[in-house]
């Protein structure tokens, strides 16, 4: 089985993350990420990319639009449908 | 009952159990229980319609007319999915339908065949930082990415980093804002996020990597600015 390369790597992390690669895909992977500094950066990076990511979680419900849905929802109850 | 708790969605006990006395609460017209799914799910929901139709009151509307639609089919609601991914499901395909009826006009749209965000072939890094084929170490990083140290927990607060992001996703292909926020950002399961977007395991997971990269690559510019 030839080494991974830095280049197929990029390409595997989600798989990799979602733990969807094959036992020996697997094994390639972290041969590679274990002596290769560019892709453990890459790999962390991509972590960091999910942290920020998820960061952006906002709730804000507009009170005019829970008026709406609670309007819309006495309408749904009295037409009985 | 159970107590794990564990799900995320603040609900108790077996989901089956919770779910069917959630609708029947609804049938019964119980509008405490109808304002806490709507305090639950809204949000996300309006986010969501936004990636297909960028103004904020009309994604409301979508929104809306989503829960209308739940409700007017409730009845028939047989329990094969979830609630949550059929809530979802029925908002994407509303969104969906909304943003082909105002962009038809418009050149780039959803729905042009890449809101997919699946063809062709999209490198998660751009090949030129790779060597090239037939020289040695074919493959390997020309210049290794720097660590970003300690920036992201740092700036996760920042406003401005916060706009870098939400502008990089804005920029994705719909399918892929999609996923990226359904995964990431609302927290949702891969076997959810297929549900509610109607796409297969392997789809979702080539999706999310698309955004995941780019989103990536928005970041290492961001941090290498500074």
């Amino acid at each position: 089985m030839p080494e991974m390369t830095c280049k197929e790597l990029v390409e595997l992390v989600t798989a990799y993350f979602e733990d969807a690669l094959p036992a020996d895909e697997r094994l390639r992977f972290e041969r590679h990420v274990g002596v290769c500094s560019g892709c453990s950066t890459y790999v962390e990076q991509m972590r960091q990319t999910i942290t920020l990511v998820g960061g952006l979680r906002e709730e804000d419900v507009s009170p005019a639009a829970e008026q709406h849905l609670l309007q819309a929802f006495r309408g749904w109850k009295r037409d009985g449908s | 009952m159970g107590s794990d708790g564990s799900d995320g969605d603040g609900a108790h006990g077996a989901p089956e159990t919770d779910e069917a006395r959630l609708i029947a609460s609804l049938l019964r017209g119980d509008e405490a229980a109808f304002m806490r799914l709507v305090e639950q799910y809204q949000a996300a929901m309006v986010r969501l319609a936004q990636v297909y139709v960028r103004d904020r009151a009309v994604a409301e509307e979508v929104a809306q007319d989503a829960w209308v639609a739940v409700l007017k089919s409730l009845r028939q609601f047989e329990g094969r999915s979830s609630f949550k991914t059929w809530l979802f499901h029925i908002l994407v395909n509303a969104a969906r339908t909304r943003s082909q009826r105002e962009r038809r006009s418009v050149p780039f749209s959803a729905l042009a065949p890449d809101a997919d965000g699946l063809l062709g072939d999209e490198p998660s890094v751009a090949p030129g930082r790779f060597r090239p084929a037939g020289e040695p170490s074919a493959g390997g990083w020309i210049t290794l990415p720097q660590p970003w140290d300690d920036q992201p927990e740092a700036s996760a607060d920042s406003r401005e980093t916060r706009e870098h992001i939400a502008a990089a996703i804005g920029r994705l292909p719909a399918n892929q804002q999609s996923v990226i926020r359904l995964r990431d950002i609302e927290g949702y399961s891969a076997d959810d996020v297929c549900q509610m977007l109607g796409i297969s395991d392997g789809n979702q997971r080539v999706l999310l990597h698309r955004a995941r990269s780019r989103v990536r690559q928005a970041l290492e510019s961001y941090f290498a600015e500074d």
